[in-house]
């Protein structure tokens, strides 16, 4: 009985059933009709969108609307135990940014063991144990999960923490953001079931002509991410009303904490890029289901694709990086015990960050056979973007230059990430310029370029993210001696891993080949890059045992074990199901370290952390 | 304040000098094989000495203050309440700009140079024809069809690229230039090659299975040599 009280195996079971009967239908009508009774690519899309919507019916995603039409007893889903709430529809906002935060490391974790499958593959010349077609599948999977999770991962940051650092008691809208959260589950499984549907090897970019022409694997992957679009779409919707609607009294715009900032740019790039890539995908899928030749070059334009597909892709890049940047700006003056150095300019920066990543995204194909001249322009907004990256970059510094450094977990963390972030960032420069580009273009520099800004961007920033904000979550601290060997494998690991990657794209290492001749003395390099993977993979695992351990013995933590200001610190940990009983009253800065009488927040009595008591 | 700022000054100039002279001192790209080799690798390593500087100073800057800066123990005081400074912060808008305004208009006038069609049409016209997963290249002017791509050395070439099924790339590393070539699209890519030797073309963007495998030779040989392959060729 227990077992049917979880809405995802309800959800599940209903998506199946629904997904065979409309595939089975499918089949009778295409035989009725004289048609071929069973093409996979037909029969698998239809089966595929009537069992998203049978998933969500059994999930509960409409039993507000059904209990209302019907007269259902009401049942709270906050009289549930907590672990029932995290596999049911629930509107809590906090609820739904652990859920996020945990499938995104799930899905992280899982395309980790692709690459590293691929990565022990290369570690030598020559064909192992694996075709170059499970080769190209793994890669492209390892590609299209990795976004897939940081896109979810930031979600679950912003989720959790916005309502909580503007002092609203939840999301604009509870239940969009339940839906915006369930149908990822249903993109997840579309994802694992590519692979064994024949994979595809067009990378996560699924250029055509190669995508119209890939195995069925390619179906899944462009209505995977058309969902996961979807849910950042009406993500974007929701984080943008929260910031603009639900700030409590005071929390002028110029009071918000820099996460609030970045999550805003982060939410109008979603709400305002996102349907191009979906669009373009939703083409080729069309072009693969009926004929359609939009990318066909006797009947369309090949390069259309990668027009639309950069238009997001690139913006998205931002959408995964600012929510980082936030991160790290919101750790450093805590652990510096200064203000944040020039908050107006950092956060503004964001915008600018935003605005300027809009207008780039022809650098990815400068050597794709674009109009000449329009490679300048593209070229000066791509330099352009460096100056508020930089303006970021320059200001943490000047945040840690004579503070009180404490070098915890979460410090540590953010520390790296400026590290990492500044190397991805300085080679990046070389690309955005026409000539060298034509050079290292889609060379093994691009690979170790754009995995230095993710890992300065994304994954560095969530750990710190993670260990800086566990004990709020979950009201113990995380282990810190684990924590500390976490991060020195972790940092050893992206160091060995991506360093030697500038030389190999130099020296005539393409990316994306499973193979590659002993004669471009590459054999060493090769394997140290492969160790390095293998390290970062063994951080991890310290990482999964930590948060374990910690989840289950960890130390109690008090309501503000970093001495914050921000407001999401001076409630309970965890903080109570409706955040705060009365309104706060927002006063100041945010950052006021060091500023005698500076107070960023006044709640109310039975807010102050300690008399609600908090819920587990 | 003031020591701290020498100090690390100190620190900035004497690594970054060394790594910039590290730099001009090793050989950190292939042969370079092409007149467009010269150019690019001249405008990488100018980037990368003002790159070096704004690394050096960025890493010093954070390593100096994970060590110098540690509370001391038992200290629970703040640190000083600087919350920005007006003057610094143009100026770090403002170097930045520059920099990167200069790159933009020296990467620009480079790629000019690369584009630019050299005068008296004594371009050698090839035209790439790639399909999964093999190459074609047929010299029009002399009526020749080959597999593999020779060239006359110092005489500018006009590649032509064209793919019949999917997206291909040309690559030669020690030319450095590459270009894709689309589906129902013609590509051009200018070569002079400089240096006599055999290398490597690669397919750069991803084509398939067999994606990794797609090479061919690419030989740069004397003008005579090429004459004589062309007759051989012919016949």
């Amino acid at each position: 009985m227990k077992f049917f009280s979880l809405g995802i195996i309800r959800g599940l079971i209903f998506g199946g059933i629904g997904a065979t009967i409309a595939m089975g239908v499918t089949i009778l009508v295409r035989a009725a009709l004289g048609f071929t009774a069973w093409n996979p690519a037909m029969v698998t899309v239809i089966g595929t969108v009537v069992g998203i919507l049978f998933y969500l019916v059994g999930l509960g995603a409409f039993n507000y609307w059904l209990g209302w039409a019907m007269d259902w007893p009401d049942t709270s889903p906050a009289k549930q135990p907590r672990w029932v709430r995290y596999f049911n529809f629930d509107t809590n906002h906090k609820t739904i940014g652990v859920q996020y935060m945990v499938t995104s490391l799930l899905v992280m974790a899982v395309a980790g063991i692709y690459k590293m499958i691929d990565r022990l593959e290369t570690a030598r010349p020559g064909l192992q144990f694996i075709t170059p077609g499970t080769y190209d599948s793994l890669m492209s999977l390892h590609g299209i999960m990795m976004l897939g999770a940081v896109l979810i991962g930031i979600s679950g940051l912003m989720n959790y923490l916005i309502p909580l650092m503007i002092g609203a008691k939840d999301m604009a809208f509870p239940r969009l953001n339940a839906l915006s959260f369930w149908i990822i589950p249903a993109a997840v499984i579309l994802l694992l079931i590519s692979l064994p549907a024949g994979g595809f090897d067009t990378g996560w970019t699924a250029y055509p002509p190669l995508s119209v022409k890939a195995a069925l694997g390619m179906q899944f992957m462009l209505l995977a991410f058309y969902i996961v679009g979807l849910s950042s779409i009406l993500g974007g919707i929701n984080f943008i009303t929260t910031i603009f609607k639900m700030r409590a009294p005071g929390m002028r715009v110029f009071r918000m904490p820099v996460f609030v900032w970045v999550s805003l740019a982060t939410a109008l790039l979603q709400i305002i890029f996102t349907q191009f890539v979906g669009i373009a995908f939703l083409m080729v899928l069309l072009e693969r289901l009926l004929g359609l030749g939009f990318f066909n070059p006797d009947t369309g334009k090949v390069l259309l694709f990668q027009h639309l597909f950069w238009f997001y892709s690139h913006p998205a890049v931002y959408i995964f990086v600012l929510p980082g940047l936030g991160v790290i700006s919101e750790v450093l003056p805590v652990f510096s015990r200064k203000p944040l150095f020039g908050y107006k300019a950092v956060a503004i920066s964001s915008l600018g960050i935003a605005g300027g990543g809009a207008l780039v995204w022809g650098h990815h194909m400068f050597a794709a056979g674009m109009e000449g001249w329009l490679k300048i322009p593209f070229m000066i907004t791509t330099l352009l973007v460096a100056v508020p990256t930089g303006i970021k970059i320059f200001s943490w510094l000047a945040t840690m230059w004579m503070g009180k450094i404490q070098l915890q977990t979460p410090m540590l963390f953010a520390v790296t990430s400026i590290v990492a972030f500044l190397i991805g960032g300085i080679t990046g420069v070389p690309q955005g310029i026409v000539p060298v580009d034509m050079y290292i273009h889609d060379t093994y520099w691009l690979v170790g370029h754009f995995h230095a800004v993710l890992f300065g961007g994304f994954l560095f920033p969530a750990m710190a993210a993670i260990y800086f904000w566990f004990p709020k979550l979950t009201g113990r601290l995380m282990n810190e001696r684990l924590g500390k060997v976490h991060w020195g494998l972790m940092t050893a690991g992206f160091l060995v891993t991506y360093m030697p990657m500038f030389w190999m794209g130099l020296n005539g290492m393409r990316r994306r080949i499973v193979d590659y001749s002993p004669a471009l003395g590459m054999e060493t390099t090769n394997i140290v890059v492969t160790i390095g993977g293998y390290i970062i993979a063994l951080a991890m695992l310290f990482f999964f045992i930590n948060l374990v351990v910690s989840l289950r013995r960890g130390t109690a933590a008090p309501a503000n074990p970093w001495r914050s200001k921000t407001m999401e610190w001076q409630v309970s940990s965890p903080p109570p199901e409706e955040n705060f009983v009365a309104t706060p009253r927002v006063v100041g800065s945010p950052y006021g370290y060091g500023i005698g009488g500076s107070v960023h927040v006044i709640l109310s009595p039975e807010d102050k952390a300690g008399h609600n008591g908090g819920q587990r | 304040m003031k020591k701290h700022f020498l100090i690390l000054a100190a620190i900035i100039v004497v690594i970054s000098s060394g790594l910039v002279l590290l730099l001009l001192n090793v050989n950190y790209t292939p042969v370079k094989a092409s007149e467009e080799a010269y150019l690019i690798d001249n405008l990488l390593t100018r980037l990368l000495i003002v790159a070096i500087p704004i690394f050096t100073l960025c890493m010093v800057a954070i390593i100096y203050s994970c060590i110098v800066f540690r509370r001391k123990r038992g200290d629970d005081e703040d640190g000083p309440p600087w919350r920005g400074h007006a003057p610094t912060e143009i100026v770090w808008t403002l170097i930045p700009l520059s920099i990167v305004l200069f790159f933009a208009i020296y990467g620009s006038a480079v790629l000019g140079d690369i584009m630019r069609t050299s005068p008296g049409g004594k371009e050698l016209e090839v035209k790439v024809i790639t399909s999964q997963w093999n190459w074609r290249f047929e010299y029009p002017e002399y009526n020749v069809t080959s597999s593999e791509l020779r060239l006359p050395v110092n005489r500018p070439v006009m590649l032509h690229l064209y793919a019949t099924d999917v997206i291909h790339a040309f690559w030669v590393p020690e030319f450095r230039v590459k270009q894709d070539a689309v589906p129902g699209l013609e590509t051009m890519l200018r070569i002079t090659p400089t240096r006599l030797g055999e290398y490597t073309a690669y397919c750069n963007q991803l084509c398939g299975m067999a994606h990794a495998y797609m090479t061919t030779a690419v030989k740069v040989v004397e003008t005579s040599a090429f004459d004589q392959w062309v007759m051989e060729q012919r016949r």
